[in-house]
């Protein structure tokens, strides 16, 4: 089944600016590291991982591994875990975002959720993996809800983080 | 044949290229903090610059906390007056006693010449957010190496431990709970001075004795207290209580499971708490040198 985006009512959109994107990426930054504790912990999707994977589908020339990465390590000293388990699992996404992002763009925001949500999955796969690795236990299967979280946020950030680029209407139509 | 795009089209290296980098950089990270510990460093500068939005993120839950405690009623207030006048009177008439205790014991430990006891300094910190990492048990307090915390040192609250300093960076530190799987607290049975190691299990309020045989003297409600001869934690601070013994023959050891006693993830300030203890010097000519601090893995 093909959703394919209804090119005709689109409006044309302003050029994204990279000071939004970097203010968007912080605000996912701090949305992240808000006291979230006991049960909230467990819906928490990853800001951060969703933000990036945004970015990375819409503006890919814009925004790359470097900062997904830098983003990574930040989280990591946040969170007091491995150093780097984050920074390997958003550069991982990143590719896949990168890659994917002709195709992910042409579907409607219902199944572009379809493949977001498996992507951040993969995004706690990686994390969990180096975890195991590393001699942790693991958490239960409701580590990956905040993934199923995440996707469903999809829509809502896709409409938030587009705000900007709608163009004004003339003030002299009024 | 090759295509070579022009060079305005060029971009570098190509995603997967990128990828292969990226991922390479992250899991040489990855080794080098898991086997080796060089990266402090690297983590104390991303420390100083997540700080600001550590503390920004930190702030919306101190606000709602203050208008909370705007908004208490006279009752609560007056049962709260109540309760702590009470809690002094009682707390002074056991400080009495201390006194002369302390005299006591001070008197007696002259008499067979034994070292005093340690001194211990504490000092109070904010929680400021349990660390969100489903995989350990974590929390950061507001003081940091700036403060004068150093690695390693206790972390307690009004009735018990409650972890230890894992990283201290400049204005904020880690502290692994000790409900945390691999953390280690060298304990003694209060009833009868018998040692023996208290693990976290990486569940809340779940705490096992490793090692113990099962001749050993361990009972439902027994407490456990700090023994202090690992040099880290002050003797005598309250761990936890036992809460099930198991004595299966089919096991090496004897299943003790125990409760924290401390309010482990329910407190908004803790003490950091540094005992000054003078150890004898280390004997130089060893040929292996063992190391007398527990060691601290953090998973």
């Amino acid at each position: 089944m093909i959703y394919p985006r209804p090119l005709a009512s689109q409006e044309i959109l302003l050029p994204v600016k990279s000071s939004f994107i970097f203010l968007t990426l912080i605000g996912a930054l701090l949305l992240n590291l808000l006291p979230w504790s006991g049960w909230w912990l467990w819906f928490k999707p990853d800001f951060v991982a969703l933000v990036v994977l945004y970015w990375c589908i819409e503006q890919p020339r814009k925004i790359g591994f470097t900062m997904a990465w830098l983003l990574g390590l930040m989280m990591d000293v946040a969170d007091g875990s491995l150093f780097g388990q984050h920074a390997l699992a958003y550069s991982v996404i990143a590719y896949a975002a990168i890659v994917l992002h002709h195709r992910v763009l042409r579907f409607s925001l219902a199944p572009q959720m379809l493949h977001v949500i498996p992507l951040l999955l993969f995004n706690d796969l990686i994390v969990l993996g180096v975890r195991l690795l590393a001699g942790a236990d693991f958490p239960g299967y409701r580590y990956f809800i905040g993934s199923f979280v995440a996707g469903l946020l999809w829509p809502l950030l896709s409409a938030l983080l587009k705000l900007p680029q709608h163009p004004r209407s003339d003030p002299d139509h009024v | 044949m090759e295509h070579q795009p022009p060079p305005f089209f060029n971009t570098g290296p190509t995603p997967l290229v990128r990828l292969l980098i990226f991922s390479l950089l992250s899991i040489a990270l990855l080794v080098t903090d898991t086997q080796f510990r060089y990266l402090e460093t690297l983590r104390q500068i991303t420390s100083v610059a997540l700080y600001p939005l550590q503390r920004i993120a930190a702030a919306p839950a101190g606000i709602a906390q203050r208008i909370g405690e705007f908004f208490v009623t006279h009752d609560s207030l007056r049962a709260d007056k109540t309760r702590l006048a009470q809690q002094n009177a009682e707390n002074a008439v056991a400080l009495q006693q201390l006194q002369v205790l302390r005299a006591e014991n001070a008197h007696l430990r002259n008499l067979l010449g034994a070292r005093g006891q340690i001194a211990v300094k504490s000092m109070l910190a904010e929680v400021l957010y349990a660390a969100r990492d489903p995989f350990s048990r974590r929390i950061v307090i507001d003081r940091g190496s700036q403060h004068g915390v150093q690695n390693g040192q206790p972390v307690i609250d009004h009735i018990g431990v409650i972890g230890q300093v894992t990283r201290a960076y400049p204005w904020l530190s880690e502290v692994n709970l000790i409900t945390d799987k691999g953390h280690v607290v060298p304990v003694q049975n209060l009833r009868n001075g018998t040692r023996g190691i208290l693990a976290g299990t990486g569940n809340d309020g779940v705490l096992e004795m490793r090692f113990v045989p099962h001749s050993a003297d361990f009972q439902n409600g027994d407490r456990l207290v700090t023994s202090g001869i690992d040099g880290v934690y002050p003797p005598g601070l309250p761990v936890a209580e036992v809460t099930n013994v198991e004595r299966n023959a089919a096991y090496p050891f004897a299943g003790i499971t125990c409760r924290p006693l401390a309010g482990v993830n329910n407190h908004a300030q803790v003490l950091v708490v540094s005992a000054e203890r003078q150890l004898p010097a280390r004997p130089a000519e060893e040929e292996k040198p063992v190391r007398a601090k527990k060691s601290r893995r953090s998973g």
